[in-house]
């Protein structure tokens, strides 16, 4: 299967050609979103804080040189901490056009909205003349998937035909990548079972030896009454569930947020925050979080599973929703992209599942937009965490 | 018609779509089913094949737990007859309502 995407200058290929407007402190919120408001194809992400987050920085400019992205304006109030000027110069580096510039010294709101605008729609102008447009297959997608607004359906039935959907994309030469390794509880003579090569044998042990550390110190392994009551019966049942998006291919190895899968195969990403800093931050404070961790790998498609029914999308990357439950399919029809309930109704096998799947993809690849994407639907979250971080190790001296 | 739904053939359990006892069918595997003595809810397990005491009960291919005692085929699988291999509370958590019986509370 082939469609047409997007060539960066640095090589890689997108499925859109975006504009990402980025704020770089919640005082220019309002601003990069009346910039982006009535814009075809700008997308907004930004994050929050005054004070700086060296991931945040991290996974702010893995999205601005996403494959899906062609330009960037990043806008500052002025006085934060995180840097417009320095997101654009990387941004530039990369070959991206790539702007940038300070609310204060714009003169104000208004000043800065036309300022704003009169810049994205140059670069969208100069996208839609420049950009190559070249033949795209499996082998140049990564696709990331998580789930969450679970139900007994998800890890019977949505989670088993990504399986399938991540073996067939990995036979492919494509990249997959799931997340939530504290989701994983039980799990580890399984897990490190799967690994390709010893030395993913030793990524995985440590990203599970960390996860189960995390769930330690802050007391809460992710299993619930509820879930008992549901009739899962232990956490090994209820990880196995969340596990099987992993499908059944080796694992090559664990890769960090705003990282990319260094080569094709199936990829853990870890985004748990280190321990040393465990004490400030949560690993997976809400479904959007994960999913931009996931689309920082370069995933110019994210997977998204719930039993229940969400209505969240994404920016940058088009969302796929994908629902174990033909009830809630039925439900939610127009947010939910694809009814993997089938499978429990006797309609289809696993694997056919995971092939029509595929098929879904291909389209939302070639340019069909998702249920989501189409709503406009573009959530995002980025918050304070704390992994991997020595460039920014410094602080006040006590 | 109660039906199940057997994820990996090597299980050994499988899960309730819909809530009922008596033949069960599992799903997509051509009329194959299983005698349930007693109703089961959906969402909840029952027995394909026999678990002797000690056993490992397996779905997704793999054990999530180990059975406490003998489990016939068609039996309902839950906490009063499987325990975790790893979570220190499984078998204070009550069989039906999954309410723990060990925090303290005064």
């Amino acid at each position: 299967m082939e469609w047409r995407g997007f060539l960066r200058p640095d090589g890689r290929k997108g499925l859109r050609n975006l504009v990402l407007v980025i704020y770089t402190v919640e005082c220019a919120r309002h601003v990069a979103h009346a910039i982006a408001a009535g814009e075809e194809e700008v997308h907004v992400i930004g994050f929050p804080g005054c004070y700086d987050n060296a991931y945040a920085i991290r996974l702010m400019l893995a999205l601005g040189r996403h494959p899906n992205v062609g330009a960037v304006l990043a806008v500052g109030l002025g006085c934060e901490y995180t840097r417009p000027q320095r997101i654009a110069e990387l941004v530039r580096d990369s070959g991206r056009p790539a702007g940038w510039f300070y609310i204060q010294d714009q003169g104000g709101t208004r000043k800065s909205i036309a300022e704003g605008k009169d810049l994205v729609q140059r670069m969208r102008r100069e996208l839609a003349a420049q950009t190559p447009r070249v033949p795209m297959n499996w082998a140049d997608l990564t696709v990331g998937c998580e789930c969450g607004g679970s139900d007994g359906t998800s890890g019977l039935a949505g989670n088993p035909t990504v399986g399938a959907f991540f073996d067939f994309l990995v036979d492919q030469g494509g990249r997959a990548v799931f997340e939530e390794t504290v989701e994983l509880v039980g799990l580890r003579q399984h897990l490190l079972e799967r690994a390709a090569t010893d030395a993913a044998r030793d990524q995985l042990g440590n990203a599970y030896d960390k996860a189960i550390r995390y769930c330690r110190a802050v007391r809460q392994y992710s299993v619930s009454p509820g879930n008992f009551a549901g009739g899962l019966t232990t956490i090994e049942e209820k990880s196995l569930g969340a596990f099987a998006k992993s499908g059944t291919r080796p694992i090559e190895g664990v890769i960090r947020v705003a990282e990319a899968p260094p080569r094709p195969g199936l990829w853990l990403m870890d985004t748990v925050p280190d321990d040393h800093f465990m004490q400030f931050g949560y690993t997976n404070p809400n479904d959007t979080e994960g999913i931009m961790d996931l689309i920082s790998a370069g995933a110019q498609v994210v997977l998204f599973v719930t039993g229940r029914g969400s209505v969240i999308g994404s920016p940058v990357a088009p969302l796929v929703k994908v629902t174990g439950n033909s009830d809630t399919f039925r439900r939610m029809e127009e947010d939910m992209d694809f009814n993997a309930g089938r499978v429990l109704d006797g309609e289809l096998s696993l694997a056919e599942a995971g092939m029509e799947l595929a098929g879904l993809i291909a389209r939302v690849a070639a340019g069909e937009p998702s249920k989501p994407e189409a709503l406009g639907h573009r959530e995002y979250f980025v918050m304070y965490k704390h992994q991997d971080t020595p460039s920014l190790a410094d602080g006040c001296r006590a | 018609m109660t039906r199940c739904f057997q994820i990996d053939p090597r299980d050994n359990v499988a899960t309730l779509l819909d809530t009922g006892g008596g033949t069960i069918e599992v799903a997509g595997q051509d009329g194959a089913s299983v005698e349930a003595p007693q109703s089961i809810e959906r969402g909840h397990k029952v027995a394909l094949r026999a678990i002797g005491k000690g056993g490992e009960v397996v779905k997704f291919g793999v054990p999530i737990g180990r059975a406490t005692g003998d489990i016939a085929v068609g039996e309902w699988v839950h906490l009063h007859n499987c325990e975790s291999l790893v979570d220190e509370r499984s078998q204070g958590l009550h069989p039906v309502s999954g309410a723990a019986s060990d925090t303290p509370y005064e």
